[in-house]
């Protein structure tokens, strides 16, 4: 009854072309953003923030990241978690070795060196398709990990390898608290998802889209195929990369490159499996599914099955849950929780009328 | 040069055990298009459900433990418990997910690694176990003697099942009227389905022999490094392999194989402590993705033609 369109009009290009063309989708948009930038931070638990509500949103980034590459260029790939690493590690010695570094500068350096490191990987995709890339991309995940653990001088010559990030610290205003570093990821998070969503709403978009649905087509009519490829491996990485150094910065504190193994990259596909392929909101729905799930399977476990069956049988059934839903995921929904969400919006315009 | 000799032949025969593994995708692949990722999670399980067979039986049924029928029966058993897993996926994951994208299928096989790791754990227990095949990790001694260069029994043991396997299977494939509807699945789902091919039997049939590979595979690699949960790694081994080979041929897996074993055992000698060694993880992958610049379908995978 409320969700209805009747009555707007659209009377310039500018309107047509907006991301929410309905008033109650912008409505609902302001306040969910009203909820998560304002009043989660305030109300939430320090539980909350430090170990879901910032994961989700770091994860989110890089999801859009893979999206971008996957869901929009087509190009599949299994390295994602590398690129993180790199921003991670570029984030820490831009701020290491630049004397009065900014943050948000040092962010949008660590993400042009994964986008740099992201486009030289890309370059097989000229050539390569199908799962035969994705496994080349996998010559990144292992390759890059293997340089930052090798080269100490990446990690500063630490004896562990593991580096421990700086303080957080803009315009003289020192990003401590978890709310602090929540309201700063969410920030950076919300200006590079509309960056996105408005990247794949533009001609960009549309010729990476092109290349997905079949390459050779989009070349006959005239897109250039290494730019475009190759820009999508640029874009993808850089925002992996600003996922990983925040995932250094405002999540976690201290990086080894060994956390950014090919887990975290499945994790990262599974994320844009479950929420979408091919779509911004998708990512955030797969990331928090991805994040909430073992958190509640971590608590569900025990609290239907006791503590009888042990750590070790526990801890299996979870793997095997996770997987299962997965599975049980593809098979009920294979575009995805973005996917459900738009049929939902289309019944709930006709609601309360079948058709 | 005898150590390069002793090198290269090292390399190539475990480049036979990573042909084993890869054996089981190309199969997988062929059949139904499907990227299996399980593969490694599969060859754990049926090396995990051999090795726990062989307690088991001693320990339940009173058969003498280290015998000819207990090995015989436990391999059965266990041959038995991937076939079931086999037409389990086929029935669970797969039906269900007909004609969709095959990144689909492939996330599919991803979850189903979970699914099978945790109930390979689950079933039994996840302590690292020794696994006897009563040949002995040595070199052969006259070999050692007459021209100084080690080559393990063990390796020529594997290799010799590998190339028993392939053989196995080619026959299987050429003469048999199920390798021939195995073929023609492979070659065009569709036509084969409209001339009376039982599609899912076919399935089925490449899930269960498969399983077989991953049953030998699995014994091989356990008895060389025990059965262990790392043995889900040996499908990353694999994946080089399989893009160096193509993915739809038999023979680029064995030939892959080699390749990579080879030449990974020489760069880790060679060129390894010129960057500090370590180069075993990444340089197969480095490798493929080079040769795949030239060759992008692999030494011998289908020619892939875009028609627009």
């Amino acid at each position: 009854m409320l969700y209805r369109e009747a009555g707007q009009f659209k009377s310039s290009y500018a309107e047509d072309g907006r991301i929410f063309p309905i008033r109650q989708d912008r409505i609902g948009f302001a306040l969910l953003m009203l909820a998560f930038g304002v009043v989660v931070p305030l109300l939430a638990n320090e539980y909350w923030l430090k170990a879901i509500l910032t994961p989700v949103l770091i994860f989110s980034l890089a999801a859009i990241g893979l999206n971008i590459l996957t869901g929009y260029a087509g190009q599949l790939s299994l390295g994602s978690a590398a690129f993180m690493a790199v921003g991670a590690f570029a984030a820490y010695n831009f701020i290491l070795r630049v004397d009065g570094m900014p943050f948000l500068l040092a962010l949008a350096l660590a993400g042009l060196a994964a986008a740099l490191v992201g486009v030289l990987f890309g370059l097989p995709s000229l050539r390569i398709k199908g799962f035969y890339l994705a496994v080349a991309t996998l010559a990144a995940q292992f390759f890059i990990v293997w340089v930052l653990v090798k080269f100490p001088w990446f990690s500063n010559h630490s004896s562990s390898g593991v580096v421990t990030a700086q303080e957080v610290r803009i315009l003289g205003y020192a990003f401590v608290s978890p709310e602090a570093k929540y309201v700063l990821t969410f920030a950076v998070v919300a200006v590079l998802a509309l960056a996105a969503k408005n990247l794949v709403r533009s001609a960009t978009g549309r010729a990476w889209m092109a290349v997905r649905d079949m390459d050779v087509a989009a070349q006959v009519i005239g897109f250039r195929l290494m730019r475009t490829k190759l820009l999508a491996f640029a874009v993808s990485s850089f925002y992996c990369g600003v996922a990983g150094a925040l995932y250094a910065y405002t999540y976690i504190g201290t990086v080894e490159p060994e956390g950014f193994n090919l887990d975290l990259s499945f994790k990262i596909l599974f994320m844009i499996i479950i929420g979408g392929v091919g779509s911004i909101l998708g990512a955030f729905l797969g990331a928090a599914f991805i994040v909430l799930l073992p958190i509640l399977l971590d608590n569900l476990v025990p609290a239907l099955f006791g503590d009888a069956l042990g750590a070790g049988f526990a801890s299996n059934l979870q793997l095997i849950i996770f997987g299962g839903l997965i599975i049980f995921f593809l098979i009920v929904e294979p575009h995805g929780l973005a996917r459900l969400w738009q049929i939902a919006k289309e019944k709930l315009r006709l609601w309360p009328f079948p058709h | 040069m005898q150590f390069f000799i002793e090198v290269l032949i090292g390399g190539l025969l475990s480049g036979v055990m990573y042909a084993l593994v890869a054996l089981g995708f190309v199969l997988i692949y062929k059949a139904s298009g499907v990227f299996n990722f399980a593969q490694g999670a599969m060859v754990f399980f049926a090396a995990l459900s051999f090795v726990g067979f062989q307690e088991v039986l001693p320990a339940r049924f009173g058969m003498e433990a280290g015998s000819a029928a207990v090995f015989w029966l436990s391999f059965l058993l266990a041959f038995a418990t991937m076939v079931v897993l086999g037409i389990a996926t086929e029935r669970i994951v797969l039906r269900p997910l007909v004609n969709q994208p095959p990144i689909t299928l492939f996330m599919a096989t991803i979850g189903l690694t979970y699914v099978v790791e945790g109930l390979a754990q689950m079933a039994w227990g996840a302590n690292v176990r020794g696994l006897d095949l009563g040949i002995v990790d040595e070199p052969i001694a006259w070999l050692m003697d007459d021209y100084g260069i080690g080559v393990s029994k063990f390796d020529l043991f594997a290799a010799g099942a590998a190339a028993s396997l392939v053989a196995l299977l080619a026959a299987l494939f050429q003469y048999t009227k199920v390798g021939r509807a195995l073929r023609a699945v492979a070659d065009d789902h569709q036509a084969a389905l409209s001339i009376g091919i039982p599609l899912q039997t076919i399935w089925r049939v490449v899930w269960a022999v498969a399983g077989f590979v991953a049953l030998v595979a699995g014994m091989i690699w356990g008895a060389r490094n025990g059965v262990q949960f790392a043995l889900t790694f040996t499908a990353l081994k694999a994946l080089p392999v399989l893009i160096l080979g193509g993915f739809t041929s038999v023979p680029g897996a064995i030939v892959g194989g080699l390749i990579i074993g080879a030449s990974e055992k020489l760069a880790e000698v060679y060129v390894g402590p010129l960057v500090g060694g370590g180069i075993e993880g990444w340089f197969p992958y480095m490798l493929a993705l080079a040769f795949l610049l030239v060759r992008p379908e692999g030494l011998f995978g289908e020619r892939h033609i875009d028609r627009v």
